[in-house]
Parts: structure tokens; sequence; C-alpha cells
């Protein structure tokens, strides 16, 4: 190659790892304001602004979603499998909304320390396929884990906190974790 | 076909996005296509010009 | 090999090449994307937690790996139009802009439509959807730059910098749904062990991506052919053909 052409591409090639590198930095020192939300674990630490309004993620426990008696409000836990808050809802809530399913909610802590949600977002997985197949897959996970009554669905066990799998909400290795789940 | 249309419920939504799929698609086409033709008529204009100012 | 690369570099015989080419890739381009709007929307099966809405990521997934892509072949043409000076590699680079700012729109804007039904939101500002974002005003940035500076070659060495200056978005895009926790899914593709997705939704899907490629490579060949014309108007084979087209 000759010298001006090596000198070019020299440049070229400081300047992308510069960019980079500052980039790199940058992101870096702002990387709590790129978390789109607070897991409940962080927000039992404090983690999360006391006073104004965050987003808090998580999965839907089982069994925990009730109307409450004026018929429009929503009452859940979510959960990291660790920690649990209680949120409280009112509104429509996303055609994906189920229990077991990861949310994201935007509110406030209030004194009790329930959420008051003025905005419900599902996060689906990264996993597609048909009913057939999920209920096949939910099936033969139920006999795999039928010792220990556990009842799982497809890598969200919201109540597998017991088996003591660290989560992190709605990376679970989906299908292949939940088939190698820890069976407590 | 009737239950195609209706994607579970989720027609606006699916049909919407393969519309503006297409459209954009199109459009990606036809702007090169256009662009060359505008530029070989005015290539050709400028050389008539060029011929008309020889003589 | 190399002498078919030196001949393709020069103007004149890309633009034969790539005339003969165009129809070839056009035809394959039209038979993948039928044969994956035929598996997508009628083979497919429905998802099992969001029903048939989860077809949009026919459209949107390719469009958005296309984004991706599009924009490492605008750097690199870029770069090698910088370092090397070949006159082609500055039409590929400026000629992919275009379509890889289409693609990020749309990649966008479907997105937005498949979020409202399952996220119930249009937009979230996530480390993703953000990102995606930049990489749209970047290649706007690029088509701009280009057009604003009078002279071709200074425009294109401008653009190829603001470019290869952009490429640091790329892997920001690729990892932000594991560096940082966002509304967004994690890859289902690409991930590292078996993709987690059911055979019959991942034909549709790579027959797309398949049709997406091949539909790039006519609209960038189409689009250079317009610049060649443009920047050659005043070589005697570029005359001919101007004669020829009266």
């Amino acid at each position: 190659m000759n010298p001006a052409r090596r000198k070019r591409l020299i440049l070229i090639g400081l300047m992308v790892a510069g960019v980079a590198v500052a980039v790199g930095f940058a992101l870096n020192a702002f990387n709590q304001n790129l978390m789109f939300f607070y897991s409940p674990s962080e927000v039992a630490q404090g983690k999360a602004p006391p006073d104004h309004a965050f987003r808090l993620g998580g999965l839907v426990t089982n069994g925990s979603v009730k109307r409450l008696p004026n018929g429009l409000t929503t009452r859940f836990e979510v959960t990291d499998n660790t920690r649990t808050v209680t949120i409280e809802y009112t509104g429509i809530l996303p055609d994906l909304f189920r229990e077991g399913q990861g949310i994201v909610a935007h509110g406030k802590l209030n004194a009790d320390g329930v959420f008051i949600a003025d905005e419900v977002l599902a996060k689906h997985d990264e996993n597609y396929m048909p009913p057939e197949v999920a209920d096949a897959l939910k099936k033969s996970h139920k006999v795999n884990s039928a010792a220990g009554g556990r009842e799982g669905a497809l890598g969200r066990e919201v109540n597998s906190a017991a088996g003591g799998r660290e989560g992190t909400l709605g990376r679970e290795e989906g299908v292949s974790a939940s088939q190698k789940g820890t069976a407590p | 076909m009737n239950e195609f249309l209706h994607m579970g419920g989720y027609a606006s939504y699916v049909w919407s996005s393969y519309a503006i799929a297409l459209v954009v698609l199109l459009a990606n086409l036809v702007a090169p296509l256009r662009a060359r033709r505008k530029l070989l008529t005015r290539l050709a204009q400028r050389e008539k010009r060029a011929q008309r100012m020889k003589r | 090999m190399l002498r078919f690369f030196h001949q393709l570099a020069s103007p004149k015989h890309f633009y034969r090449i790539s005339g003969k080419w165009i129809p070839w890739l056009g035809a394959a381009c039209l038979a993948f994307m039928l044969a994956g709007l035929y598996q997508g929307l009628l083979v497919a099966p429905t998802d099992y937690q969001q029903g048939d809405s989860y077809r949009i990521m026919f459209v949107h997934v390719p469009a958005a790996w296309m984004s991706l892509f599009i924009y490492m072949v605008m750097a690199i043409a870029g770069g090698i139009g910088l370092v090397w000076r070949i006159k082609l590699a500055e039409i590929m680079a400026i000629s992919s802009a275009h379509v890889g700012a289409s693609f990020t729109f749309l990649a966008l804007i479907t997105g937005s439509i498949w979020g409202k039904p399952m996220w119930g939101s249009w937009w979230v500002w996530d480390a993703r959807l953000t990102s995606e974002l930049i990489l749209l005003f970047l290649y706007l940035g690029v088509i701009a730059l280009y057009n604003a500076v009078e002279d071709r070659r200074t425009a294109a060495r401008a653009t190829s910098i603001l470019a290869l200056v952009g490429v640091v978005n790329i892997p920001i895009i690729h990892y932000s749904v594991e560096w940082w926790n966002t509304l967004h899914q994690g890859p289902t593709v690409t991930k590292f062990d078996a993709p987690s997705i059911d055979f019959r939704m991942l034909i549709p899907l790579l027959l797309m991506a398949i049709a997406f490629k091949l539909f790039y490579a006519v609209v960038v060949l189409l689009r250079a052919r317009v610049e060649v014309l443009q920047r050659e108007r005043n070589t005697s084979w570029v005359k001919a053909l101007v004669a020829e087209h009266e």
C-alpha cells in the first residue's frame, strides 16, 4: 500500500476509534438514565427516585391480579423473583397483559409502598410459536417438574423464586431455560 | 378469506404495515427510474443546444 | 478475478454490467418476496401470545436488519472511497443512503404499529427505539450533507466521514436490548443458542430478509447508474448513450 493511502487509512481508523471511545465513556456515564425501568429489587434498595414518577418493570405474579370494587382499578403484583411490588392501575390494560407476563408501569410509590401507575405497557419476549407448540412445551415442562409440583409457563417461572433462579426481566433464556429450569 | 383479511382482530395494524411497506418499496424503485429519464432528457437537450451553437 | 473488479470499478463497465444484472436481481427479489408473503401471511401459524399481530414481524425485522446492514455497506464503501479514491465506491456509498433511510423509516413505523396493540404504546424512549431513531437522523444527515456541498467529490468525502463517525451507533442498536433494560424484547434469531421461533415462522422471515437484500441490490444499482451518468456526462460513452436515447 502506498504511504499516502496508508496514512489516510490510519487517520480514518483513529477517527472511528476515537469516536467509539468517546461514545463509550458517555454511555457509561449515563448508564442509569438509559435504563428504561427499575426492577422491584432496585426499588427495595431505594435506587428509584422517591419523589417523582419512574418506570417499574417486572413479571405479573400468578394469581395476583384483582379488580378493585370500583370496577375500573386493577391491583396486581410484579416481581423480579426476589422482591415484589404491588401496583394499582386505573385504565385499559394492553392486549398482552396477563399473569406471568412482563410489564412496565409508569407512576409513583405512595406512602404505603403501593405503586400507583398511570400507564402500563406489556413487554413481550423473543419467543414466537403457535399455541399448540406452546401447549405441548407447557405439558412436557409440567411432567418434568411434576416432582416439585411447580407450575411454570415458558421461561416465565414467576413462582420459582424458591428455586433461586436469577432472572432479569424478559431476558430469561426462554424455552431452553424453562426446560433446564431448576426444580425446587 | 374473510378470516384471512380479519387477521384475528389486528387487521388494521397488520394491513397498514404491509401497505406502508409497499408504498416505501415502490417509491424507492420509481425515484431512480424517474431521475434517470429526466437526466437523459436533460443531457439530450444540452447536446442539441451545443450542436446549434457550433453551427 | 482481480481484472474483473478493476473493470467493474470503471464507471463505463459498471454501467454496462449493472444493466445486465438488474433484471435478474429484480426477478429473484420478486420471487422471494411473493414466496415470503405467501408463507408469512397464509402458511405461518398464529402466535400463542400475540395472535396474528406478530405477522408485522415479516416486514419489520427484515427492514430493521437492512437498516443496519446498509449503513455498514455505506460506511465501508465511503471508507474505501476515502482511502483509495475509487469513484465507484463513493457512488455506492451515497446511493445506499436513500434506501437505508427508507428501511430505517419502515422499521420504525411498522414497529410503532406493532407496539400499539402489543405494548400499549406507539412509542417509548427506550434504548433500542431511540438508537434506531438516531440511525434515521444519521442517514438523513448524510443525504442532506451530500446535497449541500456543490462539488460531487468533496461532497462524497464529507459524507463518507460523517457515515464513518456514525458507525458507533450500529453496535449500540444491536446490543441495546442486552446492555440496558428496554421495552423492546431481546434478539430472537441471532442469539447464540437455537432461535426461539417456530420453524414455520422462521421460513417466511428469512425469505423476506433475502427479498429485502435483493431489493436493496436492485435499488442501489439503479441509483448508482444515475449517479454515474451524472458524473460522466461529458465523456464520449455517455454522449453516445444519450444520442441512443433520443
